[in-house]
């Protein structure tokens, strides 16, 4: 199956399909904030108005990929977030808490629910189809995208509109600051890979895929295979799942030309990436990615983004992690993410 | 890609029951599950009904072996799905492809309710620990931790019709070849947040409620979880006591009329009922009994009731809404109201629809007011029906 068409709201400049080889935006400080665009262009101002910033982002990043696919009505609309709607849970709970369950409104309410961003999008489109929405930490994304995978392979779906949205306010970024998710040094996001100390950088954003069964002229690339694992208990084992995956769609790693891996500067985080650096995949040219957008848990959906602009576009985002990369043509990618050492997903992509 | 997926075990917590046997023992004897409330602590207490689970927190902690410290919600989830896989008896699960498939709308919100109180007046404040398992993953995390599933995790979050979402989803996994056994279905415990979110939208009832009555007056929440053990045919075919009851057809469809109202010819009840018919490939007139969304508010009763007048005209089925028991579990009720559909099709009984006084003038059809028993019953259908346009069907079928 191929991946049509691409949206993507997020802190680098990737709204309206620019260049992913220029000078990414630099951040100094542990919070990234992803780049909206001017939204009057894509979503009915009578519409904007009602709507917090992460359902914007998400049916903006939804509209600009169905425009890209010309796909007017997706067979199936997926949606993946950890969080949510954070703006209006926290803004509903607050007011319940602040005036003890008295003088609320149900706007807030009605739009935490997750399944908003998909039932918008749903709703402009007058999409009657399949809408499912997926809330599960850091598999948020790779559910979502399995689901819409399923959806083609069971003839169920011609096209399935997938994406991931995951936005920080400041009531979620103090509590996972809180819970040491975050560097507490003033650190620039390009340096990130270098930093030897506890915690990452936050990010958000929204990432919206048109997966389609039949092949198109604008296609960026394959999605070939996804597999997610939950808490393996080894290296041994993440290395296990790696050849696994590899063997199931009859290749090696020797075929790969590229990986992609969710490195994110926090030492505990990243070791099981620089394991597989000197494992299963030495010497392989490998980028990182989450000094563009920040860790969240949907981030791999970036990821998966970048994989399909490098195959289509044969071109690499600035900063490259390995040395060894050749300019020969990137026809295979590997995307490994893992999100807190529990949640780990694979996705290989390769070029049309 | 289609071959059959069986329901091999059932496991259940309500406000009529901590189990299987309890709920189809109150059921059978019309006792309803509403009440004034004593576990959740709301200003609401003396003028919103609720169906609370009778046990506390400590002693779900007990009953499921998981800290009382844990969200309600896990509690709740936990209790339900280690009844369902006992009930199931896979003896040879740990060499199974083994997945956790859950659903829940507002993951730990009843312990963030309690951070948030401290969190609200000083950012540095607030026990972490009660607001570490916020997110709807989190909750199955710690429920398929406790129970040992590994190989596939996830969670669906569509409101109301979310754990009829995570029901197929799971079916489709093991029609796809990626697992082999699913706990499917989902959880739900009381919150001041949903409970204050409903009662903005002016739709809980200050009485127990009366879905399908002409003069209905909105919904009373509930809370509890509901699993179904789904397996493949493979496996199915090893167990000692070999399931009857399959999955035989689903649907997820939207209406794409409004963000929370249902549109009023219920266009999406309308297609969720009609693909799931068209995946199992039965006609309208095969379903014995529909277990309805039947919330009591005024626009999802006659939306719901609208769709089946156009479906099922001329053919309708016994019909009931067992919200009239467990008021509406929001995230639970598709795995709670697929639990009742698979006890309707093993014992022959359909279920009554308590306090219908005044049937709806605009509908041909009645549900059914007294328990029937001793029904023959091949073919139930299941609906749930949600905020955001979600409208989800399943079919559950003898073999």
């Amino acid at each position: 199956m191929y991946i049509r068409a691409t949206g993507n709201i997020s802190p680098q400049k990737t709204f309206g399909h620019g260049p992913i080889d220029e000078a990414p935006v630099v951040y100094n400080g542990n919070r990234l904030v992803a780049i909206e665009p001017d939204y009057k262009d894509i979503i009915d101002p009578k519409l904007i108005r009602r709507m917090s910033r992460i359902i914007r982002m998400g049916v903006a990043a939804a509209m600009e990929c169905l425009q890209e696919a010309n796909v007017k009505m997706p067979d199936a609309i997926v949606t993946g977030t950890a969080y949510g709607c954070l703006e209006d849970t926290n803004s509903f709970l607050s007011k319940m808490v602040q005036f003890n369950e008295e003088l609320l409104t149900p706007t807030a309410f009605i739009q935490s629910t997750h399944n908003t961003i998909g039932a918008q999008i749903g709703l402009m489109l007058q999409c009657n189809n399949y809408n499912n929405a997926f809330v599960h930490r850091g598999f948020s994304f790779e559910s979502a995208l399995l689901d819409g995978m399923m959806l083609i392979k069971e003839n169920e779906a011609g096209n399935v509109l997938v994406g991931a949205i995951d936005e920080i306010i400041n009531a979620s970024h103090t509590i996972l600051n809180r819970l040491g998710l975050y560097k507490q040094s003033n650190i620039c996001n390009l340096d990130i890979y270098q930093s030897t100390s506890k915690g990452t950088i936050a990010g958000e954003g929204a990432t919206f895929f048109l997966l389609a069964n039949e092949p198109s002229n604008t296609d960026y690339a394959k999605l070939d295979g996804l597999h997610t694992f939950y808490k393996p208990a080894s290296v041994t084992e993440v290395e296990q799942q790696v050849n696994n995956f590899l063997q199931k769609h009859q290749i090696g790693i020797g075929d790969i030309d590229l990986i992609i891996t969710g490195k994110n500067g926090d030492a505990a985080s990243d070791k099981i990436y620089d394991a597989l650096s000197t494992s299963i995949f030495n010497g392989k040219a490998a980028i990182n990615y989450k000094h563009l957008c920040g860790e969240y848990p949907t981030a791999a959906a970036f990821a998966v983004w970048l994989a399909a602009k490098i195959l289509k576009t044969q071109k690499l985002p600035a900063i490259i992690d390995s040395h060894q990369f050749t300019e020969k043509k990137i026809k295979k990618i590997l995307v490994y993410n893992q999100y807190l050492g529990i949640h780990h997903s694979l996705t290989l992509l390769s070029a049309c | 890609m289609n071959q059959p997926v069986f329901v091999a075990g059932t496991g259940i917590i309500s406000a009529i029951g901590d189990n299987v046997a309890a709920c189809l023992d109150a059921l059978q004897n019309g006792n309803a599950g509403m009440g004034s409330m004593q576990q959740l602590q709301s200003v609401h207490k003396n003028r919103l009904p609720v169906a609370e689970v009778k046990l506390s927190n400590d002693e779900l902690a007990k009953l499921s072996g998981l800290s009382n410290l844990k969200s309600r919600t896990a509690l709740l989830s936990l209790v339900a799905a280690n009844e369902a896989l006992a009930n199931a008896g896979i003896e040879n699960l740990q060499s199974l492809r083994c997945g956790f498939i859950s659903a829940n709308s507002v993951g730990g919100m009843d312990k963030t309710e309690n951070f948030f109180t401290d969190f609200i007046a000083n950012n540095n404040k607030g026990r972490l620990r009660n607001v570490v398992h916020h997110e709807c993953g989190s909750v199955t995390e710690l429920v398929a931790d406790a129970l040992g599933i590994k190989d596939y995790i996830s969670t669906i979050s569509t409101a109301c019709s979310s754990s009829a979402n995570s029901i197929f989803f799971a079916a489709r996994l093991i029609r796809n070849n990626i697992i082999d056994v699913a706990v499917a279905g989902g959880t739900d415990s009381l919150t001041k947040f949903t409970l204050n979110g409903f009662n903005t939208l002016m739709i809980v009832d200050e009485q127990f409620c009366q879905p399908f009555d002409e003069n209905r007056r909105g919904l009373n929440l509930g809370e509890g979880a509901g699993y179904l053990v789904l397996v493949s045919e493979k496996v199915a075919a090893s167990l000692k006591n070999k399931p009857n009851i399959i999955l035989s057809g689903y649907c997820n469809a939207n209406d794409a009329y409004h963000q929370t109202a249902s549109s009023p010819d219920g266009t999406g009840s309308f297609l969720a009922m009609s693909g799931a018919l068209k995946k199992s490939g039965l006609q309208p007139a095969d379903i014995d009994y529909i277990n309805l969304h039947g919330t009591g508010t005024h626009n999802n009763d006659i939306a719901e009731g609208t769709a089946i007048k156009r479906l099922f005209n001329g053919h309708y089925p016994k019909m009931s809404s067992t919200k009239t028991f467990t008021g509406h579990t929001l995230g639970a009720s598709g795995g709670i109201e697929a639990v009742f559909s698979v006890m309707a099709l093993q014992h022959g009984v359909v279920f009554p629809n308590l306090r219908l006084q005044t049937p709806m003038v605009d509908l041909p059809f009645v549900p059914e007011r007294e328990c029937i028993k001793n029904v023959k019953l091949n073919h139930v259908l299941s609906n749930s029906f949600g905020f955001g346009g979600n409208c989800s069907s399943l079919i559950f079928s003898k073999v």
